[in-house]
């Protein structure tokens, strides 16, 4: 999750600040987000896909101010 | 006329309201308690302030999932008055009852420290008790008060007449000063200052008492 680039990410510029400090240059850009790792049971990838899209949009991320990106693995 | 204060793990303002409404104004109060299943016999529902849920993932994002919660919304959708208060606020914006979301502070710090509001009445059922354009005093306390939305639903909120309270001088950079906002029926408003901390005198001001009686006369 991501905040939308239209939201300030007062915690983004904080650090980006601070990098600066750190003597790292030629930083352009730095938005703090936040990644969920999940396991899940499902049929087939579709549904997976279902269901993951529906957590991300109705309570992992407020689609107000977050966008998401959701990537997919098989596991065992 | 009962008024119910729901209860989240990590509420913190549940008792300073219940001070506020039956200490000082001899209202009638009940705890709810957020794993009910069902809203027994209240007249009006606060969400209090606080970190309900330990405002894990979002501040709010958790309590609009609790079981009670439902029933708040249908309270709500009925007419019935709803007001929330800075963690409250946030609960009604992730509930969807109100538009926007709030986010962190612009500097980046816990603000806490008493507030200059300017209130617009509008169609708000609970502000009818104050003149147009007054100035009140009401503490804030939060980290995340930073009022966001759309230009496109900042364009409705200001043409519908629905934000009921700005901030004088704005402490957290939240877009269009705004401090408050209310739904289209005006039963439900979301503010991130603390009324209930401006009721007894003995705190050093009163301004917050008509909004908590305007809670009941509705």
């Amino acid at each position: 999750m991501q905040l939308r680039p239209s939201v300030l990410d007062p915690a983004g510029e904080a650090t980006r600040a601070a990098a600066r400090r750190l003597g790292v240059v030629g930083l352009r850009k730095l938005r703090i987000g936040k990644a969920v790792e999940l396991e899940l049971e499902a049929i087939d990838e579709a549904e997976a896909r279902a269901a993951v899209e529906l957590l991300s949009d109705r309570l992992l991320a407020n689609p107000v101010t977050e966008n998401w990106v959701v990537s997919l693995e098989q596991c065992q | 006329m009962t008024v119910g204060i729901v209860v989240f793990p990590g509420s913190n303002c549940d008792r300073d309201l219940a001070w506020a409404l039956k200490g000082v104004l001899n209202l009638p109060i009940k705890y709810l308690w957020h794993g009910e299943q069902s809203i027994l016999k209240v007249d009006a529902i606060v969400l209090p302030g606080g970190f309900s849920y330990g405002d894990y993932l979002r501040c709010g994002a958790l309590a609009s999932f609790a079981p009670l919660l439902a029933e708040v919304k249908s309270f709500a959708e009925g007419g019935g008055p709803v007001l929330g208060i800075c963690n409250g606020f946030q609960i009604l914006t992730e509930m969807g009852l109100l538009p926007g979301a709030l986010t962190r502070n612009k500097n980046l710090r816990f603000i806490c420290s008493d507030c200059e509001l300017i209130v617009n009445p509008g169609k708000n059922l609970f502000l009818q008790n104050y003149q147009s354009n007054q100035i009140i005093n009401c503490p804030i306390a939060h980290g995340e008060g930073r009022y966001h939305c759309d230009q496109e639903t900042l364009k409705h909120l200001e043409q519908n007449d629905l934000i009921v309270l700005r901030y004088a001088n704005n402490p957290n950079g939240s877009i269009g000063d705004i401090a408050g906002i209310t739904n289209q029926r005006g039963n439900v408003l979301g503010m991130m200052p603390h009324p209930e901390r401006a009721c007894d005198p003995v705190l050093g001001g009163v301004d917050g008492q008509k909004i908590l009686k305007g809670l009941v006369k509705t």
